[in-house]
Protein backbone atom coordinates (compact mmCIF):
# COMPACT_ATOMS: atom_id res chain seq x y z
CA UNK A 1 0.00 0.00 0.00
CA UNK A 2 3.14 2.27 0.49
CA UNK A 3 2.29 3.45 -3.51
CA UNK A 4 -0.73 5.00 -2.74
CA UNK A 5 0.76 6.89 0.48
CA UNK A 6 3.47 8.84 -1.77
CA UNK A 7 1.72 12.12 -1.20
CA UNK A 8 3.66 15.06 -2.43
CA UNK A 9 4.17 18.31 -0.09
CA UNK A 10 3.36 21.29 -1.15
CA UNK A 11 1.42 22.44 -5.07
CA UNK A 12 3.20 21.18 -8.11
CA UNK A 13 4.92 23.90 -9.87
CA UNK A 14 2.39 25.69 -12.16
CA UNK A 15 3.40 24.52 -16.06
CA UNK A 16 4.95 28.09 -17.72
CA UNK A 17 5.75 26.38 -21.17
CA UNK A 18 2.97 27.84 -23.11
CA UNK A 19 4.18 31.22 -21.50
CA UNK A 20 6.53 31.90 -24.30
CA UNK A 21 3.54 31.60 -26.98
CA UNK A 22 1.48 33.74 -24.82
CA UNK A 23 4.12 36.24 -25.01
CA UNK A 24 5.15 36.07 -28.49
CA UNK A 25 1.57 36.03 -29.49
CA UNK A 26 1.38 39.82 -27.57
CA UNK A 27 4.81 40.77 -29.13
CA UNK A 28 3.21 40.20 -32.68
CA UNK A 29 0.45 41.79 -32.35
CA UNK A 30 2.25 45.08 -30.97
CA UNK A 31 4.54 44.77 -33.86
CA UNK A 32 2.01 44.68 -36.28
CA UNK A 33 -0.32 47.44 -34.67
CA UNK A 34 1.58 49.74 -34.05
CA UNK A 35 4.07 52.39 -36.23
CA UNK A 36 7.53 53.11 -35.16
CA UNK A 37 7.66 56.37 -33.16
CA UNK A 38 10.40 58.69 -35.57
CA UNK A 39 10.57 61.87 -33.90
CA UNK A 40 10.66 63.30 -30.32
CA UNK A 41 8.42 65.87 -30.06
CA UNK A 42 10.04 69.30 -28.58
CA UNK A 43 7.26 71.37 -28.45
CA UNK A 44 4.33 71.31 -26.42
CA UNK A 45 1.93 69.80 -28.61
CA UNK A 46 -2.10 70.03 -26.53
CA UNK A 47 -3.81 69.49 -30.14
CA UNK A 48 -7.69 70.78 -30.72
CA UNK A 49 -10.54 68.89 -30.94
CA UNK A 50 -12.98 67.92 -34.32
CA UNK A 51 -15.14 66.01 -35.54
CA UNK A 52 -14.84 66.25 -38.71
CA UNK A 53 -11.98 64.23 -39.60
CA UNK A 54 -10.30 62.10 -42.25
CA UNK A 55 -7.19 59.76 -41.01
CA UNK A 56 -4.50 59.81 -42.57
CA UNK A 57 -3.21 55.96 -43.96
CA UNK A 58 0.04 56.28 -46.29
CA UNK A 59 2.69 57.22 -43.39
CA UNK A 60 5.32 57.82 -45.83
CA UNK A 61 3.89 60.51 -48.60
CA UNK A 62 3.12 62.47 -44.47
CA UNK A 63 5.60 65.22 -43.70
CA UNK A 64 4.82 66.48 -40.17
CA UNK A 65 5.58 70.23 -38.82
CA UNK A 66 5.29 70.79 -35.22
CA UNK A 67 4.67 74.05 -33.97
CA UNK A 68 4.02 75.20 -30.46
CA UNK A 69 5.82 76.34 -27.55
CA UNK A 70 9.01 74.95 -26.99
CA UNK A 71 9.39 72.73 -23.84
CA UNK A 72 12.66 73.67 -23.09
CA UNK A 73 12.32 77.29 -22.61
CA UNK A 74 15.65 78.41 -21.58
CA UNK A 75 17.31 77.12 -24.12
CA UNK A 76 14.94 78.37 -27.07
CA UNK A 77 13.16 80.84 -25.60
CA UNK A 78 9.62 81.64 -25.63
CA UNK A 79 6.74 82.19 -28.10
CA UNK A 80 5.80 79.69 -30.99
CA UNK A 81 8.34 77.24 -32.02
CA UNK A 82 8.17 75.11 -35.42
CA UNK A 83 9.65 72.01 -35.28
CA UNK A 84 11.20 70.00 -38.18
CA UNK A 85 12.81 66.56 -37.99
CA UNK A 86 14.41 66.85 -34.35
CA UNK A 87 15.16 70.05 -34.05
CA UNK A 88 13.54 73.30 -33.77
CA UNK A 89 13.29 75.60 -36.79
CA UNK A 90 12.69 78.44 -38.71
CA UNK A 91 10.29 79.16 -41.25
CA UNK A 92 13.12 79.45 -43.86
CA UNK A 93 13.83 75.79 -43.36
CA UNK A 94 10.40 74.74 -44.46
CA UNK A 95 11.07 74.77 -48.34
CA UNK A 96 14.43 72.44 -47.72
CA UNK A 97 12.39 70.35 -45.38
CA UNK A 98 9.73 69.91 -47.76
CA UNK A 99 12.40 69.20 -50.68
CA UNK A 100 13.83 66.63 -48.72
CA UNK A 101 10.82 64.75 -48.01
CA UNK A 102 10.16 64.83 -51.64
CA UNK A 103 13.18 63.36 -52.74
CA UNK A 104 12.46 60.06 -51.05
CA UNK A 105 8.99 59.94 -52.72
CA UNK A 106 8.25 58.25 -55.83
CA UNK A 107 7.94 61.43 -58.95
CA UNK A 108 4.24 59.91 -59.39
CA UNK A 109 2.82 59.95 -55.59
CA UNK A 110 4.62 63.27 -54.94
CA UNK A 111 1.06 65.16 -55.72
CA UNK A 112 -0.24 62.78 -53.31
CA UNK A 113 1.81 64.27 -50.21
CA UNK A 114 0.47 65.82 -47.86
CA UNK A 115 1.91 67.86 -45.02
CA UNK A 116 0.28 67.63 -42.00
CA UNK A 117 0.31 70.76 -39.25
CA UNK A 118 0.47 69.28 -35.74
CA UNK A 119 0.03 72.80 -34.51
CA UNK A 120 -0.39 73.55 -29.94
CA UNK A 121 -4.12 74.85 -29.56
CA UNK A 122 -2.68 78.01 -28.55
CA UNK A 123 -0.22 78.66 -30.44
CA UNK A 124 -1.16 81.75 -32.86
CA UNK A 125 -2.51 81.41 -36.40
CA UNK A 126 0.39 83.85 -37.91
CA UNK A 127 3.11 81.71 -37.03
CA UNK A 128 0.82 78.87 -38.94
CA UNK A 129 0.34 81.41 -41.93
CA UNK A 130 3.75 81.85 -42.08
CA UNK A 131 3.93 78.19 -42.31
CA UNK A 132 1.38 78.12 -45.46
CA UNK A 133 3.13 80.61 -47.36
CA UNK A 134 6.22 78.91 -47.90
CA UNK A 135 4.02 75.84 -48.78
CA UNK A 136 2.59 77.53 -51.36
CA UNK A 137 5.59 78.81 -52.66
CA UNK A 138 6.95 74.98 -53.21
CA UNK A 139 3.44 74.36 -54.21
CA UNK A 140 2.98 71.48 -51.07
CA UNK A 141 -0.90 72.48 -52.01
CA UNK A 142 -2.09 69.84 -49.32
CA UNK A 143 -2.40 70.34 -45.76
CA UNK A 144 -3.66 68.41 -42.93
CA UNK A 145 -4.46 70.26 -39.31
CA UNK A 146 -3.66 67.91 -36.78
CA UNK A 147 -6.65 67.10 -34.40
CA UNK A 148 -7.73 65.22 -31.58
CA UNK A 149 -10.78 62.85 -32.85
CA UNK A 150 -14.09 63.92 -31.07
CA UNK A 151 -17.30 62.66 -30.59
CA UNK A 152 -20.01 63.79 -32.26
CA UNK A 153 -22.40 66.00 -30.45
CA UNK B 1 27.43 1.78 -29.43
CA UNK B 2 24.21 2.86 -27.87
CA UNK B 3 23.22 6.01 -29.09
CA UNK B 4 23.16 8.66 -26.97
CA UNK B 5 19.78 11.01 -26.89
CA UNK B 6 20.45 14.09 -27.32
CA UNK B 7 19.43 16.15 -24.47
CA UNK B 8 16.37 18.92 -24.46
CA UNK B 9 17.01 22.47 -25.12
CA UNK B 10 16.14 24.44 -22.02
CA UNK B 11 13.41 26.52 -23.05
CA UNK B 12 12.88 28.48 -19.78
CA UNK B 13 14.54 31.65 -20.51
CA UNK B 14 12.00 31.81 -24.34
CA UNK B 15 9.43 33.88 -21.99
CA UNK B 16 12.00 36.17 -20.44
CA UNK B 17 13.63 36.78 -24.17
CA UNK B 18 9.96 37.71 -25.63
CA UNK B 19 9.36 39.93 -22.76
CA UNK B 20 12.13 41.88 -23.39
CA UNK B 21 11.42 41.90 -27.08
CA UNK B 22 8.13 43.05 -26.41
CA UNK B 23 8.61 45.60 -24.16
CA UNK B 24 11.14 46.62 -26.24
CA UNK B 25 8.14 47.39 -29.12
CA UNK B 26 5.73 48.88 -26.51
CA UNK B 27 8.46 51.49 -25.26
CA UNK B 28 9.68 52.46 -28.96
CA UNK B 29 6.17 52.76 -31.32
CA UNK B 30 3.26 54.42 -30.77
CA UNK B 31 -0.02 53.50 -31.45
CA UNK B 32 -1.80 56.47 -32.99
CA UNK B 33 -2.74 56.83 -36.14
CA UNK B 34 -2.45 60.81 -37.41
CA UNK B 35 -5.95 62.66 -38.34
CA UNK B 36 -6.96 66.14 -39.11
CA UNK B 37 -9.06 68.37 -40.96
CA UNK B 38 -7.53 68.35 -44.89
CA UNK B 39 -7.47 71.44 -47.06
CA UNK B 40 -5.83 72.35 -50.30
CA UNK B 41 -4.03 75.92 -50.07
CA UNK B 42 -4.72 77.79 -53.63
CA UNK B 43 -1.78 78.23 -55.95
CA UNK B 44 0.23 80.63 -56.14
CA UNK B 45 -0.82 83.40 -58.38
CA UNK B 46 1.19 85.57 -60.75
CA UNK B 47 1.47 88.97 -59.09
CA UNK B 48 -0.11 90.67 -61.70
CA UNK B 49 -3.23 88.70 -61.86
CA UNK B 50 -6.45 90.55 -60.66
CA UNK B 51 -8.14 88.58 -59.06
CA UNK B 52 -12.08 88.00 -59.96
CA UNK B 53 -14.55 89.89 -59.09
CA UNK B 54 -17.11 88.19 -56.51
CA UNK B 55 -20.50 89.48 -55.59
CA UNK B 56 -20.83 90.08 -52.41
CA UNK B 57 -24.05 87.71 -51.62
CA UNK B 58 -21.89 84.58 -52.70
CA UNK B 59 -19.16 85.46 -49.78
CA UNK B 60 -19.77 84.14 -46.21
CA UNK B 61 -17.76 85.74 -43.98
CA UNK B 62 -16.30 84.70 -40.49
CA UNK B 63 -14.26 86.77 -39.04
CA UNK B 64 -11.77 86.26 -35.64
CA UNK B 65 -10.32 88.49 -33.94
CA UNK B 66 -7.19 88.22 -31.92
CA UNK B 67 -9.64 88.20 -29.08
CA UNK B 68 -10.96 85.07 -30.17
CA UNK B 69 -14.35 86.48 -30.89
CA UNK B 70 -15.96 85.49 -34.11
CA UNK B 71 -18.02 87.74 -36.41
CA UNK B 72 -20.39 85.96 -38.91
CA UNK B 73 -21.36 88.44 -41.47
CA UNK B 74 -20.85 91.36 -39.25
CA UNK B 75 -22.46 89.97 -36.19
CA UNK B 76 -21.26 88.33 -33.17
CA UNK B 77 -22.25 84.41 -33.12
CA UNK B 78 -21.19 81.90 -31.21
CA UNK B 79 -19.33 79.25 -32.50
CA UNK B 80 -21.74 76.48 -32.70
CA UNK B 81 -24.02 78.63 -34.18
CA UNK B 82 -21.43 78.65 -37.02
CA UNK B 83 -22.78 75.22 -38.87
CA UNK B 84 -26.61 75.94 -38.77
CA UNK B 85 -25.78 79.75 -40.53
CA UNK B 86 -23.53 77.62 -43.43
CA UNK B 87 -25.80 75.47 -44.02
CA UNK B 88 -28.41 78.35 -44.57
CA UNK B 89 -26.01 80.12 -46.69
CA UNK B 90 -25.15 77.49 -49.06
CA UNK B 91 -28.27 75.80 -49.42
CA UNK B 92 -29.66 79.39 -50.60
CA UNK B 93 -29.91 78.28 -54.31
CA UNK B 94 -31.03 81.35 -55.41
CA UNK B 95 -29.88 81.48 -58.66
CA UNK B 96 -28.26 79.37 -61.61
CA UNK B 97 -24.83 78.36 -60.49
CA UNK B 98 -21.52 77.83 -62.45
CA UNK B 99 -21.25 74.77 -65.00
CA UNK B 100 -21.10 71.43 -63.20
CA UNK B 101 -18.30 69.74 -65.90
CA UNK B 102 -18.91 66.39 -64.14
CA UNK B 103 -22.54 66.38 -65.51
CA UNK B 104 -21.33 67.82 -69.00
CA UNK B 105 -23.06 71.18 -68.50
CA UNK B 106 -22.15 74.17 -70.46
CA UNK B 107 -24.05 76.40 -69.36
CA UNK B 108 -25.02 76.97 -65.42
CA UNK B 109 -28.54 75.12 -64.00
CA UNK B 110 -30.29 75.89 -60.95
CA UNK B 111 -29.99 73.97 -57.96
CA UNK B 112 -32.78 71.64 -58.07
CA UNK B 113 -31.30 70.13 -55.02
CA UNK B 114 -31.39 72.43 -52.65
CA UNK B 115 -33.22 73.29 -49.89
CA UNK B 116 -33.27 77.04 -48.79
CA UNK B 117 -35.21 79.67 -48.89
CA UNK B 118 -33.83 81.05 -51.92
CA UNK B 119 -33.26 84.45 -50.99
CA UNK B 120 -31.89 86.90 -53.19
CA UNK B 121 -29.59 88.53 -50.90
CA UNK B 122 -27.95 85.26 -50.19
CA UNK B 123 -25.68 82.79 -51.84
CA UNK B 124 -26.93 81.75 -55.84
CA UNK B 125 -25.89 78.74 -55.78
CA UNK B 126 -23.88 75.83 -53.90
CA UNK B 127 -20.83 75.87 -56.23
CA UNK B 128 -20.62 79.61 -56.23
CA UNK B 129 -20.86 80.29 -52.47
CA UNK B 130 -17.59 80.81 -50.78
CA UNK B 131 -16.62 80.28 -47.12
CA UNK B 132 -14.06 83.22 -46.42
CA UNK B 133 -12.43 82.67 -42.82
CA UNK B 134 -10.38 85.50 -41.80
CA UNK B 135 -8.15 85.46 -39.29
CA UNK B 136 -6.38 87.93 -37.27
CA UNK B 137 -2.47 86.89 -37.05
CA UNK B 138 -2.54 86.14 -33.01
CA UNK B 139 -5.67 84.48 -32.88
CA UNK B 140 -5.63 81.35 -31.19
CA UNK B 141 -5.05 77.81 -33.38
CA UNK B 142 -7.75 76.23 -31.56
CA UNK B 143 -10.55 78.62 -32.33
CA UNK B 144 -9.98 78.76 -36.02
CA UNK B 145 -9.86 74.82 -35.80
CA UNK B 146 -13.19 75.20 -34.32
CA UNK B 147 -14.46 77.68 -36.98
CA UNK B 148 -13.01 74.68 -39.74
CA UNK B 149 -14.62 72.03 -38.00
CA UNK B 150 -18.13 73.72 -37.75
CA UNK B 151 -17.75 74.86 -42.10
CA UNK B 152 -16.67 71.00 -42.69
CA UNK B 153 -19.49 69.74 -40.78
CA UNK B 154 -22.03 72.04 -42.64
CA UNK B 155 -20.75 70.61 -46.11
CA UNK B 156 -20.80 66.88 -44.32
CA UNK B 157 -24.24 67.84 -43.35
CA UNK B 158 -25.94 68.42 -46.69
CA UNK B 159 -23.66 65.83 -48.06
CA UNK B 160 -25.26 63.33 -45.89
CA UNK B 161 -28.73 64.79 -46.49
CA UNK B 162 -28.13 64.76 -50.55
CA UNK B 163 -26.94 61.13 -51.04
CA UNK B 164 -29.30 59.60 -48.47
CA UNK B 165 -31.88 60.97 -50.40
CA UNK B 166 -29.82 59.84 -53.81
CA UNK B 167 -28.77 56.74 -53.02
CA UNK B 168 -30.45 55.72 -49.49
CA UNK B 169 -27.22 56.20 -47.81
CA UNK B 170 -25.23 58.78 -46.43
CA UNK B 171 -21.88 60.45 -47.41
CA UNK B 172 -20.29 59.61 -44.44
CA UNK B 173 -20.65 55.69 -45.02
CA UNK B 174 -20.36 55.92 -48.66
CA UNK B 175 -16.74 57.71 -47.75
CA UNK B 176 -16.31 54.97 -45.11
CA UNK B 177 -17.23 52.31 -47.46
CA UNK B 178 -14.87 52.98 -50.02
CA UNK B 179 -11.83 53.34 -47.91
CA UNK B 180 -12.53 49.80 -46.33
CA UNK B 181 -12.60 48.45 -50.07
CA UNK B 182 -9.25 49.24 -51.53
CA UNK B 183 -8.68 46.04 -52.55
CA UNK B 184 -11.57 45.80 -54.74
CA UNK B 185 -12.83 49.39 -55.08
CA UNK B 186 -16.30 49.80 -56.47
CA UNK B 187 -15.96 52.42 -59.47
CA UNK B 188 -19.86 52.92 -59.00
CA UNK B 189 -19.64 54.10 -55.36
CA UNK B 190 -16.50 56.30 -56.25
CA UNK B 191 -18.70 57.85 -58.92
CA UNK B 192 -21.30 58.26 -56.64
CA UNK B 193 -18.86 60.18 -54.23
CA UNK B 194 -17.53 62.32 -56.97
CA UNK B 195 -21.05 63.47 -58.16
CA UNK B 196 -22.06 64.24 -54.13
CA UNK B 197 -18.90 66.74 -53.75
CA UNK B 198 -19.23 68.13 -57.20
CA UNK B 199 -23.05 69.40 -56.16
CA UNK B 200 -21.68 70.70 -52.72
CA UNK B 201 -18.25 71.30 -53.77
CA UNK B 202 -16.27 72.77 -50.72
CA UNK B 203 -14.51 76.45 -51.24
CA UNK B 204 -13.35 77.75 -48.30
CA UNK B 205 -10.84 80.30 -48.42
CA UNK B 206 -8.13 81.38 -45.22
CA UNK B 207 -7.03 84.86 -45.27
CA UNK B 208 -4.67 86.80 -42.92
CA UNK B 209 -6.94 90.09 -42.57
CA UNK B 210 -4.26 93.08 -43.07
Amino acid sequence: MAKFNKKKKGLPPINTASLPDIVFMLLFFFMVATTMRETTVLVGNDLPTATEVKKLSEKRLVSTIYVGPSKDAKKDGGGDKIQLNDKISTVKEVKNFIYKQRDGVALDEQSSMTTLIKADMKSSIGTINDIKKELRDINALKVTYATKIGSEK
Amino acid sequence: MARRETPEINAGSMADIAFLLLIFFLVTTTMDVDAGISRRLPEKTPPNVKPPIIKERNVFQVIVNRNNEILVEGEYTKVDKIKELAIKFIDNGAKKGNPIKLFGETEGTECTWCEGKKDPLSSDHPNKAIIAIKTDRSTDYGTFIAVQNEIGAAYTFLRNRLAKKKYGQTYTDMVKEDLNNKANPSQKLKNRIKEIKAMYPEIITEAESK
